[in-house]
């Protein structure tokens, strides 16, 4: 205990260095930005500003990460209860009772409370990070390449099946961005794979082109001319945000139980912010005494999502830097960007770069108080930034998106690369695939193969080493599980949708 | 009730599109050593992958019905977007190694808001000029990016 708390001063200290604590400001007030713009998500903001890390230490580019990461996320919740524009998926249940509240004229009660649900959350998401890091490292240490490559392949299948879209399609995405993962130098024997005779290509494939290819590039060709984009009025003055001692009481218990439901599902990867606040919705609507209303502005319908979405976010950071298995695509950039600086993270991340783990620690903390104080001035700002319009974003985002992808690598061949991810995210998706779990495949990918590689190395050649691990065997047998769930499920409601469109003609 | 014609759907489309690209995977692979299970080349993994991209894609052009939501599109293909976006980031390219920052900058501000129907050429001009300002002011004075500003003729 005591050892955790002089870790935690340390952490503090980091944190709070003045070039730090700018950058981290920096990621925050940009993600909170980019969270508020309609049509960026958390993944377009990341990508963005993938190129800075670059020129930063690991410490400060992480700590921008994760600050453009909690900022998008509160970002977005504005979008949802103000316009009722899910601007991040996992708002969409803010909108809800967010919305109806505005229209009664508390939409600024509504923010606060979102507001107060995402710092008690990330609060609560924080002690856990700092109780379970340790002992999951612990763990850690003990395993072998078999375990390590069944339980990032039950992470693969987690993230593929989990993201929206038919499991098969998320599963063959994974496999597009584990083939991306390979083309490069291999480190083993140093082939070169697949670079189809382009020098720029040695290296493998720039992560930064990859994520503005996919989800900058695609995402502007396919939002282009969609008026759904546009924004509406709202107004909301500094005075309306003060919430009443009743709005409190109300909002306390369901903030708690959202909390829960954030770090319940937090601890099983693959498992989307999504759908964690649709749980946490569900919940709260069912044992609520008059259920009837929500969806008519239920401030507890706004406060357990937000919640739950802000633990989900903070406990995902536990796999990502412990483990070095990132549970979800935002998750998969941070652990990218790490990788850029030459950091692999992992169970030795703790003890080899304490300043990073025990930095971001703090930094989280500082950053959540930061946005409170950030949001409470600048809301008026925030509401007129909503209604920037997609057709004057889009073009500006491209100029950002083609400098900064060439400063990563000083080439204009990343630009090239940023155009090719482009027209593939595109097609893809017109092609009604989910592109997020390329991200996933590709990042984790060239330790898949290593793993695998040195499990059956170790066994000298038996397959059956993954089973005969006990930990191994029980990852994959989740994983198959999963995927046989997704599969039954899915071939259920398409044969209940189908035998409805029969009945129907 | 009318025997359905078959059409092709997205679904056979980006499946036949999966098992190509499997194939050509295992076909790369095998240029590659594959080595064994013990010892593996550098081709066994791409190959593995490239084996299930296969089996999984054909599966899917397999499980493929007419599907239902077909015709409720919520995709468009546009080409004078498509072609405005993709066309500002080529013109980046060219002007940045023909006509420096300032114009490359412009370039792909000035196309990119062509792509969108509602935005006048006049408003694309303006939006164009603004961003080149910030683009100067923040890449080239506050981060030093390697491009020259001016290189023209």
């Amino acid at each position: 205990m005591h050892e955790t708390l002089v870790n935690l001063w340390y952490g503090f200290r980091v944190a709070a260095e003045p070039h730090n604590l700018m950058w981290s400001v920096f990621g925050v007030v940009v993600g909170n930005l980019v969270g508020v713009l309609p049509g960026m998500g958390a993944l377009t903001a990341m990508s963005i500003l993938l190129p800075v890390t670059y020129v930063l230490h690991p410490v400060p580019a992480v700590l921008m990460l994760a600050g453009v990461f909690y900022g998008a996320l509160y970002g977005g919740a504005i979008g949802a209860i103000l316009l009722n524009l899910p601007v991040h998926p996992p708002h969409a249940v803010t909108c809800l009772d967010g919305y109806p509240l505005t229209l009664q004229g508390k939409g600024g009660v509504a923010l606060s409370i979102a507001m107060i649900a995402s710092f008690l959350a990330t609060s609560f998401g924080i002690l856990v990070m700092i109780m379970f890091s340790p002992l999951l490292v612990t763990i850690a240490l003990k395993l072998g390449p078999a375990e390590i490559f069944s339980i990032m392949l039950f992470g693969l299948l987690a993230g593929a099946t989990m993201s929206h879209g038919t499991p098969l399609k998320g599963v063959l995405m994974t496999l597009f961005g584990l083939l991306l993962g390979i083309v490069g130098t291999d480190v083993d024997t140093g082939t070169l794979r697949f670079t189809f005779g382009i020098p720029q290509l040695w290296d493998g494939i720039n992560l930064v082109a990859l994520c503005l290819g996919l989800f900058g590039v695609a995402e502007f060709l396919k939002n282009v001319n969609r008026a759904a984009l546009s924004a509406r009025s709202a107004n909301v003055r500094l005075a309306d945000m003060r919430p009443s001692k009743g709005d409190i009481k109300r909002s306390l218990f369901p903030i708690l139980r959202g909390t829960l439901v954030g770090t319940l599902f937090g601890a099983m990867p693959g498992t989307g912010p999504t759908i964690t606040t649709f749980v946490a919705y569900a919940l709260e609507s069912k044992i609520a005494k008059n259920p009837e209303r929500f969806g008519r502005g239920a401030l507890e319908g706004v406060a357990a999502p937000e919640a739950s979405a802000h633990a989900k976010g903070q406990i995902d950071f536990i796999p990502t830097m412990v483990l070095g298995i990132p549970g979800d695509p935002l998750m998969a950039l941070i652990l990218g960007a790490l990788m850029i600086q030459g950091i692999t993270p992992g169970p030795q991340l703790i003890s080899e770069h304490p300043d990073i783990f025990w930095g971001l620690i703090a930094s989280f903390w500082l950053g959540n108080v930061l946005l409170m104080l950030l949001n409470v001035p600048l809301i008026g700002i925030w509401v007129k930034l909503l209604k920037v319009p997609y057709r004057f974003l889009f073009p500006s985002a491209l100029l950002f998106i083609a400098v900064g992808v060439f400063s990563t690598k000083n080439d204009l061949f990343a630009v090239v690369e940023v155009i090719v991810f482009g027209l593939v995210g595109y097609i893809l998706s017109a092609l009604r695939f989910p592109l997020a779990p390329i991200l996933l495949g590709f990042v984790l990918g060239p330790m898949v193969e290593e793993n695998f590689r040195r499990a059956l190395l170790v066994s000298h050649g038996h397959l059956l080493t993954f089973i005969s691990h006990p930990v191994s065997a029980w990852f994959l047998a989740l994983g198959v599980t999963m995927v046989l769930t997704q599969v039954v499920l899915g071939a259920r409601s398409r044969w209940r949708r189908s035998r409805v469109h029969l009945s129907s003609m | 009730m009318q025997p359905r014609k078959f059409r092709f759907t997205k679904d056979h489309y980006g499946g036949a599109l999966m098992a190509l690209l499997g194939l050509g995977a295992v076909v790369g692979g095998r240029t590659y050593e594959i080595g064994t299970f013990t010892n593996m080349g550098p081709g066994f993994f791409p190959a593995a992958v490239g084996i299930i991209l296969i089996v999984l894609g054909l599966a899917m052009v397999a499980t493929a019905g007419p599907s239902i939501s077909e015709k409720v599109t919520d995709f468009s293909f546009d080409g004078r977007s498509a072609g405005c976006i993709v066309g500002s980031l080529l013109a980046f390219i060219a002007l940045s190694v023909y006509g420096g920052l300032i114009l490359a900058s412009f370039a792909v501000v000035f196309i990119a808001a062509l792509a969108d129907k509602q935005n006048k050429v006049s408003q694309a001009f303006w939006l164009a000029v603004v961003m080149t300002v910030i683009s100067v002011a923040i890449f080239w004075w506050g981060l030093s990016v390697q491009l020259p500003l001016w290189s023209w003729g």
